[in-house]
């Protein structure tokens, strides 16, 4: 994080924030216990889980199509995988800790590999 | 020159908010301040004025809509007492970290249980930490001036700090004294205009609030909400002194009463004031030089200039309309205790909880704290550091 640590008496009054969007500096993907991992050979492109993600960690690709999950800021609720439709669901949860060190790729496979 | 009107504490707070017609108002009944939000409505409903009356849920309701609105921009106000104050707590917190200059009428009562309506200062004592700025009221006269300054004060920019103004609930609210309304438009031109820092609703500059201070910001926040609290003291005189200039009452921090050569001295806050200065009438008549310290502004606590003013006492008395609850005594005896060791004076100083629940404190109970200090300074022995005026039953 770059950003530049004011003194107490440079700070704006009441904890107020002038410039929009900041919360994109601090990332919050660090804490997830769980994390969704998703499968795009099922999913239909409703967009539940990018209207319900609480916070904006569905991403989006220039056609306005679900394009996987934002890491860097998914805290793993799991809000997504109870809204996604499909059956079999196209968003699962795993435990952070199976996921280490192995590729999203890999990750699908394993999780989806009995879903087709 | 106001109109002298023979109204409550209550309706004094009232038509200070009236003339003050802040743009929102968020309020809950509650005994003994309920007759404040309904007078506020009534005249909302006679067009006398324009504010939007948000009528919410509960007190904790009460105070997130105020913060709601005033983030927005708006001058807002509110009252309430007591379970009331109480169940604000979370978000007074809110209201003074976020700056926004509410303006609060306490009428101050206890705290349940047992379940008790009538005054004493359990309330606002309990929230003396919540970072408001606090000024306490004598009587109905004070109740109203209070409100007004409050407004100016709380929206310095200098300030940007929440404010209340209590009074004593009963003794002040539901009491009918005469005391000066002044002209609607001068009350007006008084307060000014409010100018918002980061109005909420400015589209053009947008902005956030409320929002998250990691423990590598969150410190930094907190000492500078001090400052503006801190800043509030010298624009309580500076405010007081204007008040004075155009309506003729002059305010300052505290009140001093007959204090200058005082050798007895209670330090006192809100309506017990009343019963004291008649009770150091008389015994200055009688040629004892006794007198009486006023608390005005509670928070920030003006601790150099109110020991400054206790210089001349031989013994003081501290009166804490609180009930106790294991501290080496009420908050007052603890606030002025600790001012005064880094003065020169080395005076006894003893505490009484008195009042609580609405217990009635007569001449002849404030006789007896002077007879208890002119003993002390005969004896030189403090008997008592801690006792309790009109209790049933010896305190030990």
């Amino acid at each position: 994080m770059a950003e530049k640590l004011l003194n107490w008496d440079e700070v704006l009054i009441g904890a107020a924030i002038k410039e929009p969007g900041n919360s994109r500096q601090y990332e919050t993907g660090s804490w997830r216990v769980e994390r969704p991992v998703w499968n795009p050979d099922t999913c239909i492109q409703c967009m539940f889980c990018w209207v319900y993600c609480p916070d904006s960690a569905i991403l989006v690709d220039e056609n306005g199509k679900m394009a996987g999950i934002n890491y860097t800021f998914c805290k793993g609720c799991g809000i997504c995988v109870e809204q996604c439709p499909t059956k079999p669901k196209s968003l699962k949860m795993i435990l952070e800790a199976e996921a280490k060190g192995k590729s999203e790729e890999e990750l699908r496979k394993e999780v989806f590999s009995e879903d087709k | 020159m106001g109109k002298k009107v023979a109204l409550t504490g209550n309706e004094a707070a009232a038509h200070a908010i009236r003339q003050i017609n802040p743009d929102v108002i968020a309020a809950f009944p509650i005994t003994p301040s309920t007759p404040i939000p309904q007078a506020v409505a009534q005249f909302i409903a006679d067009g006398e004025m324009d504010t939007e009356l948000v009528t919410v849920e509960s007190e904790h309701s009460a105070m997130s809509a105020c913060i709601g609105a005033a983030a927005a921009g708006g001058r807002v106000m509110t009252a309430t007492s007591a379970n009331g104050y109480a169940l604000m707590w979370e978000m007074l917190y809110i209201a003074s970290g976020m700056r926004l200059p509410i303006v609060m009428a306490v009428v101050a009562r206890a705290l349940s249980a047992p379940l008790n309506i009538h005054g004493d200062h359990s309330d606002i004592m309990g929230g003396r930490d919540t970072g408001w700025i606090q000024i306490i009221s004598e009587n109905s006269q004070e109740a109203y001036d209070n409100l007004i300054q409050a407004v100016k004060i709380a929206e310095n920019k200098d300030v940007m700090t929440p404010a209340l103004v209590a009074q004593d609930g009963f003794n002040t609210s539901h009491t009918i004294e005469i005391w000066e309304l002044e002209d609607d438009n001068k009350v007006k031109e008084f307060i000014g205009e409010y100018t918002p820092l980061f109005p909420l609703l400015d589209t053009d500059d947008p902005v956030t609030h409320g929002a998250w201070a990691p423990p590598n910001w969150y410190f930094e926040h907190k000492i500078n909400q001090l400052k503006g609290l801190l800043n509030s003291k010298e624009v309580v005189e500076k405010v007081g002194k204007e008040f004075g200039e155009v309506f003729g009452r002059h305010y300052g921090l505290y009140e001093d009463y007959k204090l200058d050569d005082a050798e007895y001295v209670i330090v006192a806050a809100g309506s017990v004031c009343g019963t004291t200065k008649d009770v150091v009438d008389n015994l200055r008549e009688n040629g004892v030089k006794a007198g009486l310290l006023k608390i005005r502004l509670f928070r920030p606590f003006p601790y150099r200039e109110l020991a400054e003013a206790l210089q001349s006492a031989k013994a003081i008395a501290v009166l804490d309309r609180v009930s106790p609850a294991g501290a080496q005594g009420g908050p007052l005896f603890n606030e002025i205790r600790s001012a005064l060791y880094d003065t020169q004076t080395r005076a006894p100083v003893i505490n009484y909880t008195y009042g609580l629940g609405g217990r009635d404190t007569q001449p002849r109970h404030i006789n007896s704290v002077f007879e208890t200090l002119k003993k002390i300074v005969e004896t030189g022995k403090v008997e008592k550091q801690f006792d309790c005026l009109n209790l049933r039953g010896e305190w030990r």
